[in-house]
């Protein structure tokens, strides 16, 4: 039995770690822009994708580095060319829009790389369990969990440390007055879109070496990332961070006992926490109103 | 029917600055949507439609309509109102296919179903705004989509829900029978529409709409004259959530069958669209907009496997190209 739910815990953990990466892009674009975005999965599985075309001539560990950015110039692009044009309106608009391209995305996906699932091929070494009493974590698991680590410390550093960062954190808590003190905020904003684009797609390579690659991949963590957002507190990336452990972990040892409610789980943690503290575990009070 | 939007003038000096020159398009439209819904089974086959295609725009007409209470004329965003649509929908398949074999009931249960979910979430979310609102409308939406999809012994699974079909409804000595899909079902559906929309339009032409418009231009402004701007949103939320639901029963009915794909997000988007194509100002916009998106999305799916793509990209032309929707255009002509 112990053994079954420290199983489902490191499960939960990996999966929550997923959670975290994508709703830690998705926040950041929310936080700075006000945009919720919809493409988020299929940027995850474009990254996937992306890794799977480039591993053949550049290694896996080539294709790890180099799809994470060309997804984050794809996001750039997308930025520029569309989303920028729709911060000023009605926020209907950006989740339309949004919504529409989530849809040519995956559309996309699967009319250049087929609607079947593809594998990702792994390093040898990373293929084999950690050890034989502990059969069920292989290395990739133990490899994923660092790169979620250290991509999560990298980017909390980048805001704290970093002049750009610094500046997409005060345009988060006042927009007006951080473009009055001279900053470029419709640059600031790609450069932010564009990051979290390329959270996405890490998770999406590190995502594919798992369960794979479909174009339709990132649609079952877009929804468990929006509630990591809600449940952590809009504004506050600690919090999502949080928001999106508690869910994985949550939800991996509700399977023990009752499989069936896995998902379910999720969304009770929402309401109850929409119930108790609306403005979420860690959010800033009047931040989401 | 473009009933005035935004400005609270009173009615009696509206009618007294613009003379019937301004009334009577009004009435020439209403009585063009009239006779043209009327008399769908004449014309639409000479266009090589068929009847089940005018009732999927009327009941995704309602629905899209029951949506815009709160997204156009409240001004509030909601991108989960399929929870309440497929609530509705599951509510009558549910009660046709376990409790009895009525179809009134199986309507109100469904009605009540998903109203009364939207009622009891809006409590929650009400004092949310913008995005975060839409999020989670979204988030908890997707909490029914995952109940119907895993709880496989009740409702169907992901296959849906079937073995129920819509049975004639008794008046005393008379029976109505709609049990074949033909005309006659039609003008059933068409029956509740028009009473659907009559209530709507009453609803936004009272005080209470008048308020919803009021928060819509200017929330602070609204509450400094003390319209009670979360009572006001909450209502308006649940009220439309009973019209969507309602629309969901009557799917149920047109098809004889509940899937869980009208519970998904992505149908909340597509009646999102249907508002915002159609101008999601005017009474009729979502009607206009459901009409074009059903029949686009109907002949693109018939040509072509790559359907979404289509799709998406009517969703970004519309946002980038088209924000103010088909009836939002001649608004802005007639307002010049």
């Amino acid at each position: 039995m112990t053994q079954v739910i420290l199983f489902n815990v490191t499960n939960g953990l990996i999966i929550g770690a997923f959670y975290v990466l994508m709703a830690l892009g998705l926040s950041l674009i929310l936080n700075l822009s006000n945009v919720i975005n919809f493409a988020h999965g299929n940027f995850l599985a474009l990254g996937g994708y992306l890794a799977f075309t480039l591993s053949p001539t550049l290694g896996y560990w080539g294709a790890l580095l180099v799809a994470p950015l060309i997804t984050a110039l794809i996001g750039l692009l997308v930025e520029r060319l569309m989303i920028r044009r729709v911060y000023n309106r009605d926020p209907v608009y950006s989740l339309l829009l949004t919504f529409g391209f989530a849809f040519v995305m995956q559309d996309a996906a699967r009319y250049i790389w087929g609607p079947n699932g593809l594998p990702l091929g792994l390093p040898e070494f990373l293929a084999q369990p950690i050890s034989s009493s502990l059969f069920f974590i292989t290395w990739y698991r133990v490899f994923m969990v660092t790169v979620v680590i250290a991509a999560v410390l990298g980017l909390f550093a980048f805001l704290r440390y970093t002049r750009v960062g610094v500046r997409i954190r005060a345009g988060t808590l006042d927009l007006e007055t951080v473009a009055s003190l001279g900053v470029n905020i419709s640059l600031l904003r790609t450069f932010n879109f564009a990051l979290g684009c390329m959270l996405a797609g890490l998770s999406g390579v590190l995502a594919a070496g798992q369960i794979g690659l479909n174009p339709n991949m990132g649609d079952d963590l877009l929804m468990p990332s929006f509630i990591a957002i809600i449940v952590g507190g809009v504004g506050s990336l600690i919090g999502t961070l949080f928001g999106g452990l508690l869910i994985g972990v949550a939800a991996a040892l509700t399977t023990v006992f009752f499989p069936s409610a896995s998902e379910a789980v999720i969304y009770a943690i929402m309401m109850l926490v929409l119930l108790v503290r609306p403005r979420g575990l860690m959010g800033e009070e009047g931040m989401m109103s | 029917m473009s009933t005035d939007v935004g400005t609270s003038v009173p009615t009696a000096a509206v009618a007294a600055k613009q003379p019937s020159a301004s009334a009577s398009p009004r009435w020439v439209m209403l009585a063009v949507i009239w006779a043209l819904l009327i008399a769908v089974p004449y014309w639409l086959p000479l266009l090589g439609g068929y009847t089940a295609l005018a009732g999927r725009v009327l009941v995704f007409g309602l629905a899209a309509m029951g949506l815009n209470l709160l997204l156009g004329f409240t001004g509030v965003l909601s991108f989960g109102h399929a929870a309440y649509f497929g609530l509705g929908a599951y509510g009558a398949g549910l009660t046709l296919r376990y409790l009895v074999h009525s179809t009134p009931l199986a309507m109100l249960v469904g009605t009540l179903l998903g109203g009364l979910a939207g009622t009891l979430f809006g409590l929650l979310i009400v004092r949310r705004r913008g995005v975060y609102f839409a999020m989670c409308t979204i988030a908890f939406g997707q909490l029914w989509y995952y109940l119907a999809y895993s709880w496989n012994d009740f409702t169907g699974g992901f296959d849906g829900l079937r073995d129920f079909h819509r049975e004639p409804i008794g008046f005393g000595p008379f029976t109505l029978d709609i049990t074949d899909g033909g005309t006659r079902f039609y003008f059933f559906l068409l029956a509740i529409f028009a009473a659907a929309a009559a209530l709507l339009g009453i609803l936004i032409r009272s005080p209470f709409g008048h308020t919803l418009r009021a928060i819509r231009e200017n929330e602070r402004r609204a509450r400094f004259l003390a319209i009670p701007v979360e009572r006001q949103i909450w209502l308006s939320f649940s009220i439309s959530c009973f019209f969507t639901a309602l629309a969901g029963t009557l799917y149920a009915l047109l098809n004889n069958f509940a899937d869980p794909l009208a519970l998904h997000y992505s149908l909340s988007g597509y009646f999102v669209v249907m508002c915002v194509m159609g101008g999601m100002r005017s009474f009729w916009g979502p009607l206009v907009g459901a009409a074009v998106f059903v029949v686009l999305q109907d002949y693109i799916s018939s040509i072509t496997v790559n359907w979404m793509s289509f799709v998406g990209a009517i969703f970004v032309l519309v946002v980038l190209f088209f924000p103010r929707g088909l009836l939002g255009m001649r608004r802005m002509r007639s307002s010049e």
